[in-house]
């Protein structure tokens, strides 16, 4: 054989030379499906639920690996006229604002080709009213002459409730409203609607029949779907088809302190250790108490999950998916036996705990890749509780709390402590509720020396006190 | 600790308590998510993919473990009228025709029953033209009555050669027209056509709009989605708009021979033993002499199959769901050391090839999961050649042939053979290449005798011989 193969001490990736990472990685999971940069733009009046969408759906890709960002038109106007006075500012007879919000969105489109250039993003998100066909050629020749997909997402409501919630929700806290009362400001903005209305040209189904895009109606009860092109558009259409806005909780705990976490083992398949049995009990207690019809538990294949759900008494589901990472050949090992026996892996894992995959194991970027099934039926169901693993809820936290790949694996998520989450405005409200039954720590900090040639006491400074 | 015990059930290798819900399998990878049964129903004039559809759908859910039945009218009209005169019998003023087609379909509606109370199927897709009001209100009062769930799918398109070549490619060998002239038949059937013409409605956006549906407009360059009531419907849709029809080559091959094959050794990321290396050669003549422009290259993560890939000199994408089964504990075994040191694991292989998990490893039936988004984008892409594994292969080609989860575990797929897929019809052509470089034979029959009890000699009959 010509070519001898190399692998990759940190993700054990397979190829022939050992490249720097910044161009394509070989070692993520799935392929990089996107070859031309995408814009995804928005269109539709205020108050249709926009800005939630965008931030949803960026905070989606970059949680699968797909680098986007948001640039809101809106935010350029506020930093460029300083002081929001009335709607008068959007009427169309305005040249003077006019002028402004040309050029606010000439200006976002051009750090939008800053992003794609210098910090090699995937995917922007152009979030503005985009209303007029004006714009919206404005935008497609700005994306043909830099080779950009251009992808639209129209969101068409006239249910004049939910536009009511909208405004209540974020449009009250907006920087435009700051000083105003509360029915004044509601006012103001439904004038400021009337004034996109009579310039407002929907997508239109035979004028653009050859434009890729997607049209919402009333909040996801009707699509129209035109033309998807590519892979990362077809991602993006199942998860707008798939999030929903009916008030809800998702509640993460994972399993009761187990026998291995009493002893600092990592992996395995124990049950539960009698304060862990304690613990299910409680957690029962504590889900009975928030009074919720229609609750789905879900849990993975390992024994202490399932062995807290029991204590339930209520029927639950079983994920593979929501399985422990894998930790190949350190199952079952305490950190102190991993130092001993792979010190160099240790010191791997601490240089870049994200995409370190233990030999025969997984990373936290494969366990990301495995949830995303996971994270997608959690959008379609309503109040779902899951008991899962350390790891396995960092990830399901991470994407929520939209923390990002850095921060993912030291996030704190201790024994016998229930998060629930609940949606509110632009993201999610998190709620500890510790359930007063002791476990073991079994948070590991990421320590002072990461290098390979470390002292073993170093590399065992922040492994937590364990029998 | 509460009452319930967890005991472990040998075939799975895993605990899990027994359930009782209707159609709930306790240790599948994933929830069942059905739980009312579904009745897709088809929606449109002939020839516009209906038939299509309904097969290629049913073999994916099938595929993915949801079990599922085509009811297609006209075979039920074909076996009640026993021979096809002309068009009239399709006029709407054929009273007589009009009262036999009726009976067809509440004939094809009791099975649709029986399938789903005594076979417990989970899906059936009622495959007819139901282009009239009152056949689709007949359909909903049944499913109303027996609590089916009912999604639509209507497949709508007035490109005249798309319809041509629909009856070019399955009209004219229908049993229909077995013994016509091809333009009488194409006579014949364009005036069938027109007679459904004459009472079509199609779904109303409006009057319809309680009802859960898809719209399909000429193969899919747009979709109109309506009310997706739950998991599966949200599959289907996903699903249905990530096919095409447009011709297209899938190349199937495992990596070439390995250094661990040569040995009888399951399992393992060695390299490629010369043999191997001189098929990765061939596969790369063989592949040129193809001559496909723009042509996808996918591996695993495994280094036999990256080095397979690197002798074609192309760019390749690494899946790690396309890596070999997880033997667990019986990685880089022979079959003779799993007999040694596992009879019981190796007899309950045996006993279930396809649901059995290896201790700490995967079973097929987590392959087939672990590969549904491989099989997702296969269904988006156009030519690709697929470098993979024996088990891996196997569940792919059985995604493709339509094999049953018996089938599956046992198909054939020798090193050193391309199979070369081609959609033809309602099926695909294979076509399977070897290519002239010898190498071990790795393919283990059932053998006759599964019991624990047998004798080492009884289990090791099929194992083929290695160094």
């Amino acid at each position: 054989m010509s070519k001898t193969l190399t692998q990759n001490p940190l993700e054990k990736t397979w190829g022939p030379w050992m490249k720097s990472r910044l161009s394509q990685r070989r070692g993520s999971s799935v392929p990089q499906f996107t070859n031309s940069p995408t814009m995804i733009v928005m269109v539709g009046l205020p108050a249709r639920g926009k800005t939630y969408i965008s931030k949803k759906l960026t905070r989606y890709l970059n949680w699968i690996g797909v680098t986007t960002k948001v640039f809101n038109v809106g935010q350029y106007r506020r930093d460029a006229t300083r002081s929001y006075n009335s709607f008068e500012f959007f009427r169309p007879d305005n040249e003077e604002a006019m002028k402004i919000r040309k050029s606010c969105a000439i200006a976002a489109l051009k750090d939008v080709c800053d992003y794609f250039t210098r910090e090699l993003g995937q995917v922007v998100v152009f979030d503005a009213t985009n209303t007029t066909l004006e714009r919206r050629e404005v935008i497609l020749g700005f994306a043909m002459e830099n080779g950009y997909k251009v992808f639209f997402v129209e969101s068409i409501c006239d249910d004049p409730e939910i536009i009511a919630e909208n405004i209540k929700q974020v449009k009250l806290s907006s920087p435009d409203y700051k000083d105003c009362d509360k029915e004044e400001a509601v006012a103001d903005f439904l004038k400021r609607i009337e004034c996109y209305k009579m310039t407002y040209i929907p997508l239109d189904d035979n004028k653009d029949r050859y434009l890729s895009y997607i049209k919402i109606f009333n909040v996801g009860s009707r699509y129209l779907v035109n033309r998807v092109q590519d892979h990362i558009q077809s991602r993006i259409v199942y998860y707008l088809m798939n999030i929903h806005v009916t008030p809800r909780s998702i509640y993460l705990s994972r399993h009761g302190e187990s026998e291995l976490n009493l002893v600092g083992r990592i992996g395995g398949d124990s049950g539960l250790s009698p304060r862990g049995a304690k613990f299910a009990s409680a957690l029962g207690a504590y889900m009975r108490g928030q009074c919720i019809s229609d609750l789905k538990v879900w849990t993975s294949h390992m024994k202490r999950t399932i062995q807290t759900a029991e204590a339930l008494g209520v029927p639950y589901e079983q994920w593979k998916a929501l399985n422990e990472i894998d930790a190949g050949v350190c199952e079952d090992m305490t950190y102190e036996e991993i130092q001993e026996n792979y010190p160099e892996e240790f010191a791997l894992r601490d240089q870049d705990k994200y995409r370190y995959r233990y030999p025969k194991g997984e990373s936290y970027e494969d366990l990301v890749q495995r949830l995303e099934p996971v994270i997608m039926e959690l959008e379609r169901q309503e109040n779902v509780l899951v008991i899962c693993h350390q790891a396995v809820m960092r990830c399901l936290l991470a994407y929520f709390l939209n923390k990002t790949s850095h921060e993912l694996p030291y996030l704190k998520c201790p024994l016998h402590t229930v998060l629930k989450l609940t949606p509110v405005a632009y993201g999610c409200k998190v709620e500890s509720v510790f359930l007063h039954v002791e476990a073991v720590n079994t948070h590991r900090d990421k320590p002072v020396n990461v290098d390979v040639d470390r002292e073993p006491a170093e590399a065992l400074q922040t492994v937590p006190d364990h029998i």
